[in-house]
């Protein structure tokens, strides 16, 4: 009898654990989240884990965004096997010719089995306990599945025709999709033997990636920005509706005592009718100053589309992009124009950014901005500068700021570096921070609360 | 006592009862759930299927989100028809309110009531127009009145300001409606829940917490392959093969609107009136409007598909 209680301990163990590493990654769970997960096992059973999977999921989870750390963490803490495939290590070659073959059926489970064994194979590295581990960027650096693609889709041909077919010419994406898809099987694989030996609540914390929203923009890989992109349609329509409510309360104004009072003159004192406050119809305007250089250019990339999407907002927006000199590139952004993905490289190539050198000088294009497009910034004017306000020890131009904020109705900084790091080396984020509000933007999820505060109704 | 109180009680006699009787659940495993939602012709998923499960176990109500036209409203009658429940659908929309969502007084009918007993004390004429046969249930209320089993569709949540998710609230988590003339109805029978949403606003947490959440994405090839047969029966095997894979491609680009199930479903009628047998760049040139929906779309999908100049 006492083994059963054990394994109903030990499962009531994992889910809080899994529950624990969840919240680790800024997943908020309640306990009686947590209690239906458990009544969701219990209803479901565990003799499979796919159910298991989209039930604990279904309890457990809120919304779309946390679903890709729920299924790592969820392979870590109830995983398809425990130890090695029962299959020794197999030759490297011999692996290459079944993963393509496998590649070209398109067997998911026969992928999964080859991930296995493949990590058991060539993954494993050091040889005292302690060092040693499984490494998925060693197994994919020796079996070099991208190399696989002209093979199979020789294979797929030979097997299916000619070629001629219309659909043929969606092979190649068909297969790098496949072979993406089994990077990330063998990721997992190397992830659940780690973690059978470092212990799974560690390697849940630390090796498990964070959702896109949470990623650090200046330590985002090109697949997470193409990632982050994606959002920036869903995340302008949330923006756009919260403006609108925000709009809407604004309208219905507040009491303007003065106007109520002189009113309230001809019912004897007594105010029979509140006055409200009229609003001056505003037409918000935007200029937008970015940093384009550099490692600071998947930020800048990445709210320069945001803000281009929330356009319909306002009257007017206008973005300038700088290294050390300035350029304006609301044209390159149009609707129809703006292919988010060669974005960054259009700006660079298109518009005037550099002159004597390449690295980046805020006070020169502050400068050159106050001096060419100066026009630009008036009382009904918000501006945004985005960048790390790291100006190679450069003269800052403070005054150049400080004519610019006083110009404009409201100037914001957003920093992509975390407020610890403002200020050291060539940082001169504090004397900038004097003038202007200057608020830390580190991940999309920061962005979006800040442009819901701050933009203008 | 006088007589019109006497009638009081059994205006709403389940308010006395016990709530939360456990009644027997909806279906008995998983596999269950997908046979049964297939034979009204609802393909479902894996993962929805075992939502759906799991909602009607656990009596919580469903959070469906998902993008445009991948049968989240569906789903919802697709239950009612299996469960033989009678459909109770809530639409929301910016301004919707109480009177909309909950229940309203028929003004018109009381004042004709007032105006008809002009001999009775006002406390008699109280009685009565607050009464049931003056209230006018709107779907919250008739979803938890009555012992027939109801499925409650709340359709494009997103789109009700935040006052009204403070009224689910009460709703959702113990089935009662509070009217203030007639004391707290709860439920003798608890409806089968699905809310669903387009992401256009961030629900709150509150009514997250008190949901399952269920996101219905894109279906694998092979289970669009399943729907397009199943809506489409005409078309030939090669060609629905055909049709999901290029869907498939275009939902891995990057473009403004990817097309959803019902585009591919819309594009499979289009291919068969068309009288298409095999998909070529005629064909798929002539019929890119059916499934993107946006000029630069049109254009990304082009260069991409290799098409010459539309």
């Amino acid at each position: 009898m006492s083994t059963g209680a054990d394994a109903l301990a030990d499962l009531a163990d994992r889910l809080t654990g899994l529950v624990g590493a969840l919240r680790a990654h800024g997943v908020r769970i309640g306990t009686g989240e947590t209690v239906d997960a458990g009544r969701a096992i219990e209803a479901l059973g565990l003799a499979e884990r796919e159910p298991l999977r989209e039930g604990l999921a279904a309890t457990l989870l809120h919304g779309t965004g946390q679903r890709a750390v729920f299924d790592q963490v969820f392979d870590l803490y109830f995983p398809r096997g425990t130890g090695g495939p029962g299959t020794g290590p197999g030759d490297r070659d011999e692996l290459r010719e079944r993963l393509a073959a496998a590649l070209a059926d398109d067997d998911t489970a026969l992928l999964r089995q080859l991930a296995a064994e493949a990590v058991n194979g060539l993954g494993g590295y050091g040889s005292s306990p302690g060092s040693d581990g499984w490494s998925s960027y060693q197994t994919l650096d020796r079996l070099r599945p991208q190399t696989l693609l002209a093979r199979v889709r020789a294979d797929v041909r030979a097997r299916d025709g000619s070629g001629a077919e219309f659909t043929d010419r969606l092979l190649d994406d068909e297969i790098r999709r496949r072979i993406e898809a089994f990077r990330g099987m063998v990721a997992a694989e190397a992830r659940r033997r780690v973690a059978e030996r470092r212990g799974r609540d560690e390697i849940a914390r630390r090796a498990v990636a964070p959702s896109a929203d949470r990623v650090d923009f200046l330590f985002a890989g090109r697949d997470q920005l193409t990632e982050l992109r994606r959002t920036v349609q869903p995340l302008a329509r949330k923006l756009a509706t919260r403006l609108a409510a925000r709009r809407r309360r604004a309208a219905r104004g507040t009491i303007d005592l003065r106007r109520t009072l002189r009113g309230s003159l001809s019912t004897g004192g007594v105010p029979m009718r509140p006055v409200l406050r009229r609003r001056r119809p505003v037409r918000p305007e935007l200029v937008l100053l970015c940093d384009v250089s550099g490692s600071v250019s998947g930020f800048s990339d990445f709210t320069m589309l945001l803000v281009q999407a929330l356009h319909d907002q306002f009257s007017k927006v206008r973005v300038f992009a700088f290294v050390n000199r300035i350029d304006e590139v609301t044209g390159l952004l149009e609707h129809g124009r703006a292919d988010p993905e060669g974005l960054g490289a259009r700006i660079r190539a298109e518009a005037t950014l550099t002159g004597w050198h390449g690295s980046s000088d805020y006070g020169m294009a502050l400068g050159e901005f106050a001096e060419r497009y100066g026009a630009a910034v008036g009382p009904r004017t918000t501006v945004f500068v985005l960048g790390d306000a790291r100006t190679n020890n450069l003269d800052p131009n403070v005054a150049a700021v400080r004519n610019l904020a006083r110009q404009a109705r409201r100037f914001y900084w957003l920093n992509p570096e975390q407020r610890s790091l403002w200020g050291t080396g060539d940082s001169a984020a504090p004397d900038y921070a004097e003038l202007v509000e200057m608020h830390e933007c580190r991940t999309a999820r920061q962005l979006s609360g800040l442009i819901a505060r701050l933009l203008p109704v | 006592m006088n007589k019109r109180l006497d009638r009081k009680p059994d205006l709403f006699p389940h308010t006395f009862h016990e709530p939360d009787q456990p009644e027997a659940p909806l279906f008995t495993s998983v596999d269950d759930v997908s046979a049964r939602l297939a034979e009204t012709g609802y393909l479902a998923s894996p993962a929805v299927a075992t939502t759906v499960f799991l909602a009607d176990r656990l009596g919580k109500p469903l959070l469906v989100e998902g993008p445009a036209g991948v049968g989240k409203t569906e789903l919802a009658k697709a239950v009612a028809e299996v469960a033989g429940a009678r459909l109770v659908r809530l639409q929301c929309y910016e301004g919707v309110d109480e009177s909309r969502a909950l229940y309203e007084w028929n003004h018109a009918k009381q004042l004709l009531r007032i105006s008809a007993g002009r001999d009775e004390t006002w406390d008699e004429a109280r009685t009565d127009i607050f009464s049931e046969e003056f209230l006018l249930p709107r779907p919250l209320l008739t979803a938890i009145r009555g012992d027939d089993p109801k499925v409650l569709l709340i359709d494009e949540t997103d789109k009700a300001d935040v006052e009204v998710e403070g009224l689910l609230l009460e709703v959702l988590s113990d089935f009662q409606v509070t009217v203030p003339e007639l004391g707290t109805v709860t439920a003798t029978r608890r409806p089968f829940v699905v809310l669903t949403s387009n992401a256009s606003r961030e629900l709150s947490e509150a009514l997250r917490r008190r949901c399952l959440f269920l996101h219905i994405g894109f279906p694998d090839e092979e289970l669009e392959r399943r729907i397009v047969r199943l809506k489409v029966p005409g078309l030939t095997e090669a060609l629905t093969e055909s049709v999901v894979r290029v869907v498939g491609a275009l939902r891995a680009m990057d473009l403004r609107k990817v097309p959803s199930v019902a585009e591919t479903i819309d594009w499979a009628r289009t291919l068969l009136a068309l009288g298409a047998d095999t998909l070529d760049e005629q064909v798929v040139r002539d019929s890119l409007g059916v499934i993107l929906k946006h000029q630069d779309d049109i254009q990304k999908a082009a260069a991409k598909l290799d098409l010459d100049a539309l």
